[in-house]
């Protein structure tokens, strides 16, 4: 390979794992919900985009930075989603249908009402908050003067990253080491034995689902400094979020994280050597493949590690 | 008893257009009928089999772009994608159950849709096969009167209503029910759950792109975002089984009658038009917490009720 074919690579690789970074905070949120309710949500998108909105309108007026938005949007996001399950989602866990896949039915519909809502609401304008240091970033020839190669890392992406990166270690600690983390993984792991043990599994399952919201909110505030904002936006999120869960495997947090950066990098590869068309295509080739060679996702192969020791 | 009222409602349709109803009016019924036909195909999967699917717009795709190619690239009667769709559907379906399939439940239902989107994806990509965006256009259309069109898609619909019936009534229904009942049961009790599942999506996906052909021939203009929608098509027919009724014969036409005259009157009114989203996931939300079985599952129940109110 020539000089000039590696720096392609890297810069597509940096490209990469800076997304997969932003791709594991979205596909966590999906996971949580997905380990502890057996259900998934098809409004996770939308919910990412309504974050988008509030770090919008909150720069527009009051020119907060979307990494301060973060932490408004954290609790907002947790709000809804508390709402949605408490007022949407139990009833329907009540009453007994024929199809037991009410619940997922039941999360398009949300989907559909909000990004309906934003497209009423906000018109179906593309929209980007236009930070200064949005073109801002670091060149490797600053740091070495005579490297042979010229890679650049873009300053929002990287902060992103590293704010993503911190959301996920703080997730990670709450769920390892408080009780309430521990409460939610034994809902995960047997709603029945929980509840055995004093877990209000109830609750359990209405926390995990504002958590999970909370989670893509964050995602969405890290999001929209780099990317630009639409109404219907959600559903290709939604999207990216099952493949990494699935690439991940289901309801596993370590596999998510290892999923989104899969996903990632194989997104970029795509859109540098293919087309940035196709690169939708190569993220569901990613799917399929998984599904057929892979079905447990990355999960599966940690656990034979951990048990074949 | 039962038999004579779908034979009567039947030859009711087939009087019906001598009366002269105006083109608009025609039209409408035109696509009622069409979404039956589509809602009973994916109440075959969804409501009998219990394997929900939110990518029946792949299949419907996949029949309208036979029947539009067969006309762009070679040439011939967009009306031969009709009978072709129906190999080409369920070949395709072949392909995706074999990779879909392996999921249950909720991952079923969102690799489907996850095929969607692929599809649509790939229909806009491939500029030379599909024209890309800018869609196929059929430039003379075989009838100006509408009536032509009404009664083959009528002609589907009453097969389709057939075929389905004759299914479900048969072993396979049985086999089918089991299935979304308990698949684990169902595989102890000696049913090849795969070769089952497999049946009815390919039954389902086959009616789908009939449909789908149909709505080449009619329409005269397909692209990827109008035939591989997933909220225009895929979710669509999930609202008229679920609004109509699952697992009944009757529920896909009564959601179809309901959602085809709810869209247009929506779209009708001046302020109203831009939220018709809202209102159909409203209405999905308010279906599904109130009456999870639709309307025609649902009526034993809202009967019950009216009735211990009439007593108290």
């Amino acid at each position: 390979m020539t000089p000039a074919q590696v720096e392609v690579l890297l810069q597509t690789l940096i490209a990469g794992i800076l997304l997969g970074g932003l791709y594991a905070l979205i596909g966590l949120g999906m996971t949580l919900i997905m380990g502890v309710m057996k259900i998934i949500n098809l409004a996770h998108g939308e919910l990412m985009m309504v974050a988008m909105y509030i770090a919008y309108w909150l720069f527009v007026f009051f020119h907060l930075d979307p990494y301060i938005s973060v932490f408004i949007a954290i609790p907002v996001l947790f709000l809804l989603g508390v709402a949605i399950q408490k007022f949407l989602i139990n009833p329907v866990l009540r009453v007994d249908s024929i199809l037991p896949q009410n619940q997922v039915i039941l999360t398009v519909g949300i989907g559909m009402v909000l990004s309906n809502l934003a497209t009423l609401f906000f018109k179906s304008d593309y929209r980007s908050t236009p930070v200064d240091y949005a073109t801002k970033a670091w060149y490797l020839s600053d740091l070495w003067k005579n490297s042979p190669i010229e890679l650049s890392l873009s300053f929002a992406w990287s902060v992103s990253f590293v704010i993503a990166v911190a959301i996920t270690v703080l997730l990670w600690f709450f769920l390892a080491k408080t009780d309430l983390g521990k409460a939610i993984r034994a809902t995960a792991q047997d709603a029945d034995a929980a509840v055995l043990m004093g877990v209000n599994v109830g609750m359990m399952r209405v926390i995990t689902f504002g958590l999970g919201s909370s989670l893509v909110g964050a995602a969405g505030c890290l999001f929209i400094p780099i990317y630009y904002l639409y109404p219907t936006l959600g559903g290709q999120f939604t999207l990216i979020a099952f493949v990494t869960t699935i690439l991940g495997g289901l309801g596993s947090t370590v596999g998510a994280i290892i999923g989104g950066v899969i996903l990632g990098i194989f997104e970029s590869i795509t859109a540098t050597y293919i087309g940035m068309g196709w690169a939708p295509v190569g993220r569901f080739i990613v799917f399929v493949a998984v599904l057929i060679f892979l079905p447990g996702g990355v999960a599966s192969i940690l656990k034979r590690r951990r048990f074949g020791r | 008893m039962k038999k004579l009222i779908s034979t009567f409602i039947l030859a009711l349709l087939i009087v019906v257009p001598l009366l002269g109803f105006s083109s608009y009016l025609m039209h409408i019924l035109i696509f009622v009928i069409m979404w039956a036909v589509i809602g009973m195909a994916w109440n075959l999967l969804g409501g009998y089999c219990g394997q929900v699917s939110f990518g029946h717009a792949a299949f419907f795709g996949i029949g309208a772009y036979t029947a539009g190619i067969l006309y762009q690239k070679l040439g011939m009667s967009a009306w031969w994608g009709l009978p072709l769709s129906i190999i080409v559907v369920t070949f395709a379906s072949l392909i995706i159950g074999f990779i879909c399939l392996r999921l249950r439940g909720p991952y079923f239902a969102l690799a489907t849709l996850a095929v969607g989107v692929i599809l649509r994806v790939t229909a806009e990509n491939l500029v030379g096969f599909t024209q890309g965006d800018l869609g196929i256009m059929i430039r003379e259309r075989t009838w100006v009167e509408k009536i032509w069109y009404y009664y083959i898609i009528l002609l589907i619909a009453a097969v389709t209503f057939y075929t389905i019936r004759k299914v479900i009534e048969s072993k396979l229904g049985y086999y089918f029910v089991a299935i979304r009942e308990d698949q684990d049961a169902a595989e102890s009790l000696g049913i090849n759950t795969t070769l089952y599942k497999t049946v009815a999506l390919c039954l389902s996906a086959a009616f789908t792109g009939i449909a789908g052909a149909f709505y080449m021939n009619y329409m005269g203009y397909i692209d990827p975002n109008v035939v591989f929608a997933l909220h225009d098509i895929s979710i669509v027919a999930i609202m008229v089984v679920m609004v109509g009724g699952v697992a009944t014969f009757w529920g896909p036409v009564i959601g179809a009658i309901i959602m085809v005259l709810l869209a247009e009157v929506i779209r009708s009114i001046p302020h109203l038009g831009a939220a018709h989203m809202t209102l159909f996931g409203v209405l999905l939300i308010v279906i599904i917490i109130f009456l999870p079985n639709g309307i025609a599952g649902g009526l034993p129940r809202i009967g019950k009720r009216l009735r211990m109110k009439r007593v108290t």
